[in-house]
């Protein structure tokens, strides 16, 4: 029988079998609560062979070739785990310090630092609008000094660290650079990732700085700037993770993070950089929701549409630029306060649907994430359940053990087209930027998230122990991590004796230096180095920049 | 309901905190609940928000945080609603806020805290009883 016939076939049988057991009514309706996903695409009651539209060779191929849909490792895990990066931070940079040292000590792979806000927006510790927010979201860092304490005992030629900082990403990526020199490291030997994605935080996240064109320029100097001088580090971390944190659901997650990353490629050809010379070093960043069928098809879908977009928009040639790599963390919003034990669980159904989609890095949420941040103990155990998938599950065994299922193949197929409609639109209105502009993502995600909420409200959408199964008495949890109070007190002192004992008259040169680099066209990398060197603080050098680029204010699409 | 009748809500976001989800599902919520609701936008402080209250006649303030930084922000909108002779705007607050912590913010003066889970419904319930039994200012 050939192809076309069996099909048929399979298709003719299936509709006597639906008449026979559910009387013709429609496969798509959800039968029980809990079912269905949290998307446009819905699940089918069964998915058949006749279901799929499928090339394998074109549109699954092998992994490691285009267009990556199983993977873009040909021998994926077998050859090597994913990177297990816990991002952690907080306190003072000696703090973070220590659990860095500890959670390398477990087993750790990768580093990757959570900034506090003051140090995510620009200011310095004893500015005004920093009271109160000191050490409390990740760590301090006000100048050079608090980066070379954070990376004390830590050789940076051995190790990859990544970043979460965007708005003043190129000058903490300086302060690295320094640091690097300082321990006698040659700087095209570090590897990592500065996240240097500004574009979400205006729609999602909310720690932008600097207006969109400044911001771009910044983003595109770290581009030109890496791929001269730091060849193995990701210039930026094109991010769908605060998207969906943000309330979107998964086809918006990866359609305006898609259509980001579009933005920052055109950014950089638009001022002269060659496609193949930037874009192997971009990467992405995924959420790894609850729902985990829906979850793998996703990351599958995200790179066979990033693939085709570089070759096709941008005809990129380098196999690299084809490649999306994603770091993914796990579902912080779905995390419970109430029964919070069950967050374990939670994450590890998460972390699997995050390795069956093929991540090349990993952070699990910790169990008490809705109550504080993750102490010690519960850091740990997030790093555990990553180990455990490794070592004990077997699902490293084979690449892409999920290829195939008739069920992820459409669902990645559907995600796709849902994708690509997206994609669309924001091409219409004229690209990511305009786009974000016109609060089109903003409100778009606003509705995902409130739909999200009253689906909870109204039981259409069950969470454990919050909607169903709750506790008449949750049981008060202990061991939370307690912020040091003194920080706040701590970094000022620290700041102050960074003042005392600096040049001021070379700090001053350096800034000045900087401010006609900033009113030009040139690469402020360089500029940004020499401040750094002279212990010149991450305010100083934002309020400079501040100065000449302007302060983005956000419309309030409510 | 007349307008003049309406409950005036302040919806806010205090401090450097970025996170606003809650915020925004809260305030629509709660004009989905016939109430008048202001959103504040990201990044303010303690002043602004005070300002806006007063100026925009709100009856209730609801501060959203999740940054760890309620210890000293939240009291701090009540030391200035005290000190503008405006102690009557009731304030309420939800996010990642401790449970040790809440029994200090409770003694401070926030009238209820609503932590991660929080059903809208139970927050707008919130609201009406206090309305009803005289708690904010007409």
């Amino acid at each position: 029988m050939d192809k076309d016939k069996e099909l048929e076939k399979i298709a003719q049988e299936k509709g006597l079998w639906e008449n026979k057991h559910f009387s013709g009514k429609p496969s798509k309706s959800s039968e029980k609560q809990g079912e269905g996903v949290d998307s446009e695409v819905e699940f089918q009651r069964l998915y058949t062979p006749d279901n799929l539209n499928l090339d394998y060779l074109s549109d699954l191929s092998f992994p490691g070739e285009f267009p990556f849909t199983r993977g873009v490792q040909p021998d994926m895990y077998r050859g090597r785990f994913w990177t297990m990066r816990q991002y952690a931070g907080f306190g003072t940079a000696q703090e973070t310090n220590s659990r860095f040292i500890y959670l390398l000590k477990q087993g750790q792979t990768g580093l990757s630092i959570a900034f506090d806000l003051v140090t995510q927006i620009g200011y310095n510790s004893d500015d005004p609008l920093a009271l109160g927010e000191v050490g409390k979201v990740g760590v301090a860092i006000d100048s050079l000094a608090d980066m070379e304490a954070l990376f004390k005992d830590i050789p940076l030629d051995k190790v990859s660290t990544s970043m979460t900082i965007n708005a003043p990403a190129a000058i903490l990526l300086a302060m690295y650079i320094v640091v690097a020199e300082k321990q006698g490291v040659d700087p095209s030997k570090l590897s990592g990732t500065i996240q240097n994605d500004i574009l979400k935080e205006y729609m999602a996240r909310g720690t932008y700085i600097f207006p969109p064109v400044p911001s771009m320029r910044l983003i595109t100097d770290t581009f030109k700037y890496c791929a001269e001088n730091l060849p193995n580090w990701n210039t930026i971390s094109i991010s769908g993770y605060h998207i969906r944190e943000a309330g979107s659901n998964a086809v918006q997650e990866v359609a305006f993070t898609l259509a980001d990353g579009i933005a920052y490629v055109q950014a950089a050809l638009d001022v002269g950089l060659e496609i193949d010379k930037f874009a192997p070093r971009l990467s992405f960043f995924f959420n790894a929701h609850s729902n985990f069928l829906e979850e793998v098809a996703k990351f599958r879908a995200a790179r066979r549409v990033w693939a085709k977009i570089m070759k096709d928009r941008f005809k990129a040639k380098n196999p690299k630029s084809l490649m999306m790599r994603f770091h993914t963390q796990t579902a912080g919003c779905t995390l419970t306060a109430q029964q919070p034990e069950v967050n374990i669980m939670r994450v590890a159904f998460q972390a699997l649907s995050a390795v069956l989609g093929g991540t090349q890095s990993l952070h699990t949420n910790a169990w008490d994430e809705a109550l504080a941040l993750p102490s010690q103990e519960s850091a740990l155990l997030a790093l555990r359940t990553q180990q455990t998938i490794a070592y004990e599950t077997g699902v490293t065994g084979t690449v892409d053990p999920l290829g195939g299922s008739y069920a992820i193949e459409k669902l990645t197929e559907d995600l796709e087209q849902a994708v690509w409609a997206y994609l669309e639109k924001i091409d219409e209105l004229g690209g990511a930027v305009r786009a974000i502009e016109l609060g089109f993502q903003q409100k778009e995600i606003q509705t995902s998230a409130y739909r999200y909420q009253m689906d909870i409200e109204n039981q259409t959408r069950v969470i454990v122990g919050i909607n169903k199964f709750q506790k008449t008495q949750e049981d008060p949890p202990k061991g939370l991590l307690k912020i040091n109070p003194k920080v706040e007190q701590e970094q000022k002192q620290k700041l102050a004796a960074v003042y005392r004992k600096r040049n001021q008259a070379e700090v001053e040169t350096g800034l000045l230096r900087l401010e006609k680099a900033a009113e030009s066209t040139e690469n402020l990398m360089p500029y940004l180095l020499d401040c750094v060197r002279n212990y010149t603080t991450l305010g100083e050098i934002c309020d400079v920049l501040r100065k000449v680029f302007g302060e983005y204010r956000q419309e309030n699409t409510f | 309901m007349e307008k003049g009748q309406r409950i005036r809500v302040l919806i806010g976001k205090v401090g450097l905190d970025g996170h606003d989800r809650g915020a925004k599902v809260i305030a629509q919520a709660l004009r989905d609940a016939g109430m008048e609701v202001i959103y504040t936008g990201l990044r303010q402080t303690p002043e602004q928000i005070v300002e806006a209250a007063i100026q925009e006649d709100v009856q209730i303030i609801g501060i959203s945080i999740l940054s760890g930084a309620h210890t000293y922000l939240l009291p701090r909108i009540i030391e200035l609603l005290t000190r503008e002779g405006a102690q009557d705007i009731q304030v309420i607050a939800g996010g990642v806020i401790p449970e040790d912590d809440k029994t200090l913010l409770k003694e401070a003066g926030v009238a209820e805290i609503f932590g991660t889970g929080t059903s809208t419904r139970d927050i707008v319930k919130f609201i009406k009883q206090l309305h009803l039994e005289g708690g904010l200012q007409e």
